[in-house]
């Protein structure tokens, strides 16, 4: 029982907790900080591989700017919670056993026919500049690509969620 | 030392996660929350297979699913305000009408 | 070292650093109070001890004898929960900072920080991202319109200053080549020119200074950009609903988020720790320490000094400010010093 498996499973355990928060709320702003929570315990995990820039990352960008984009829009339009109707309730009683089992089975599967391949802790250890240097040399294009797809999504999000009279042009 | 199948087990069950609240949940807002939930999964293994085969390009692509991720969310949370100034309901049963 | 030391080290470190911290919390607040007090020709606290110094003691007293009061119509899971999370998150960044020299004790060598993590500056930049929460659930889960524009706004202009922030130490990080706090500050020792220390303000950085400075007023919500809390505009914004203790951890949350960015400046722009050493080996020892600490006490005068001075911004003021002037700016200085050290 090294230290490195109880980091790992207590991270996980926060990890799958949070996932199966996220599905059990019924109101969002819970769903919303069950998966902020499962984002923070991931950052974790990616410490334990060694992954540290993308850790930082992961809670700088992803918990720390897309789920307040999220936390806002929730507190915009204050949902409320979710009501319960025909649709809703077949589909947990059909989703739910279905998920588990297919999940069940690919890990059995998974957890069956892999080898003694371990992980030690901190195994690659991911230095900001190993990883400017693949970034910004071989991964450059796809660097500049991606730029102009944030482009687009700001310009995107701009006109969808202005209201419309504003976007409508006058005429004299 | 853990080995690598617990890193893929733990990031199949995040994405099954995602699917299952993906099918299952009605609001709007909680759908796309399982989306994000399914690239996190993602990037789990990501990051896990890097680690096991010694190749940074892992951790580099995980940068692209988060950039991507964050344009998806931008985009897609206008969209949601827009449709609940027009619907007026979160709710994905009710907007069901090609007409409003 | 083994473990077990390192792991007792590192329990005192941070007792140490806890206590410090929040001792200065509270007599910054006494500070502002009489600095505020003066510039308005008036004398600030001095009642309570000589020069009003256990005023902060009384306030102490004051918070937890109130009646803590929770609204029937709050959403009481977050209610609870958003002034605790302002002040963990306000109080873990304070965990990478480095106040001095390595210091020999008892044959063990101890570096004056709590952990010195290859990503510093980054886990603190991610710590400022998720204080965000505090702030905005605060105000949401007051069930109160005031709060919850007044929360609102605050995360809108929060997230917003992050960004002209971050890119304002990308200079610093380009010139210094580490994200590890100690080894920026190391890379300030020297002197250029033959007599200019080697201060990264000095040393070509001014302009991120200048737009750290502001961009950190701003992310602390501090006057001139305090309209979330502004009195005459919204009650007192996101903390309408909240009495005593839940109440005082904003307080505390705010003034102890002040510091860090205090003790940020001076590590990243004005040298940390350098400055003349003289004396005996001992004094060598604490003498960064005392150089440390007098450049965070004139940042926080400068940020109470500014409060005394500005009125606040608009909110649209504000946000054009952030957007249309500072992150061009921020922009701006990272290419030039890009270019200046490719060269």
């Amino acid at each position: 029982m090294s230290f490195h498996l109880i980091l790992f499973l207590a991270f996980g355990a926060v990890c799958v907790g949070g996932a199966v928060n996220l599905l059990a709320q019924r109101h969002p702003i819970n769903s919303a900080l069950s998966l902020i929570a499962v984002m923070a315990a991931l950052a974790g995990e990616y410490l334990l591989l060694g992954a540290e820039f993308v850790a930082a990352v992961q809670v700088i960008v992803y918990a720390g700017a897309i789920m307040v984009l999220f936390v806002f829009v929730i507190m915009l339009l204050n949902a409320a919670e979710e009501e319960e109707t025909r649709g809703s309730r077949v589909a947990f009683l059909l989703g739910v056993p279905g998920v588990l089992t297919g999940s069940v089975l690919t890990a059995w599967v998974v957890l069956r026919h892999s080898g003694t391949e371990a992980v030690a802790i901190g195994a690659l250890p991911g230095h900001p500049t190993d990883i400017a240097q693949l970034l910004f040399h071989d991964f450059l294009l796809p660097f500049e690509v991606t730029s102009v797809l944030i482009l687009i999504a700001i310009m995107g999000a701009v006109v969808l969620a202005s209201k419309p009279e504003s976007t409508a042009r006058k005429v004299d | 030392m853990v080995p690598l199948s617990y890193y893929l087990v733990l990031s199949g069950f995040l994405f099954a996660c995602g699917v299952a609240g993906f099918l299952i949940k009605r609001n709007i807002i909680t759908i796309f929350m399982s989306i994000e939930l399914m690239l996190n999964g993602v990037n789990l293994s990501f990051v896990a297979f890097a680690a096991h085969w010694h190749a940074l390009s892992g951790q580099v692509f995980v940068f692209f699913v988060m950039v991507v991720a964050a344009a998806e969310a931008a985009v897609g949370l206008a969209i949601i305000i827009a449709v609940y100034r027009t619907r007026g309901t979160l709710n994905v049963d009710q907007v069901n009408l090609l007409k409003l | 070292m083994s473990v077990g030391v390192f792991i007792l080290v590192s329990v005192i470190k941070s007792l140490v650093v806890l206590i410090v911290l929040l001792t200065a919390v509270a007599y910054t607040v006494w500070l502002e109070r009489k600095i505020v007090g003066r510039m308005q020709n008036r004398w600030g606290p001095t009642r309570v001890g000589p020069f009003g110094l256990l005023q902060p003691a009384a306030d102490g007293l004051k918070f937890l004898f109130k009646e803590d009061l929770t609204p029937p119509h709050v959403y009481k899971p977050l209610f609870l929960a958003a002034p605790m999370m302002a002040v963990i998150f306000a109080l873990t960044s304070i965990s990478v900072i480095p106040f001095g020299n390595s210091i020999t004790l008892f044959g063990y060598s101890i570096p004056l920080q709590i952990t010195d993590v290859n990503i510093g500056l980054l886990l603190i930049l991610g710590v400022t991202s998720m204080g965000v929460y505090g702030v905005a659930l605060a105000g949401w889960s007051s069930n109160n319109k005031y709060s919850l524009l007044g929360g609102l706004r605050a995360g809108a202009q929060m997230v917003s200053y992050e960004i002209a922030l971050g890119l304002s130490l990308v200079g610093v990080l380009i010139q210094s080549g580490s994200f590890s706090l100690r080894a920026i500050v190391d890379a300030q020792g020297g002197r250029f020119l033959g007599f200019i220390p080697r201060w990264n303000i000095f040393h070509w950085q001014f302009v991120g200074f200048f737009i750290y400075l502001m961009a950190a007023y701003a992310e602390t919500n501090r006057i001139p950009f305090d309209l979330p809390e502004a009195e005459t505009e919204l009650v007192a914004g996101y903390h309408t609903e909240y009495s005593s203790m839940k109440f005082a951890m904003f307080f505390m949350a705010e003034y102890a988020n002040m510091i860090t960015v205090a003790c940020l400046a001076t590590l990243l722009f004005f040298g940390g720790w350098h400055g003349p050493l003289a004396g005996p080996p001992l004094m060598r020892a604490l003498l960064p320490v005392f150089w440390f600490v007098a450049k965070v006490f004139c940042f926080l005068f400068l940020y109470i000094w500014v409060r005394g001075t500005l009125p606040r911004f608009r909110y649209d003021q504000l946000m054009s400010f952030g957007w249309k002037f500072l992150l061009p700016l921020a922009i701006a200085n990272l290419m030039v010093t890009a270019i200046v050290v490719a060269w």
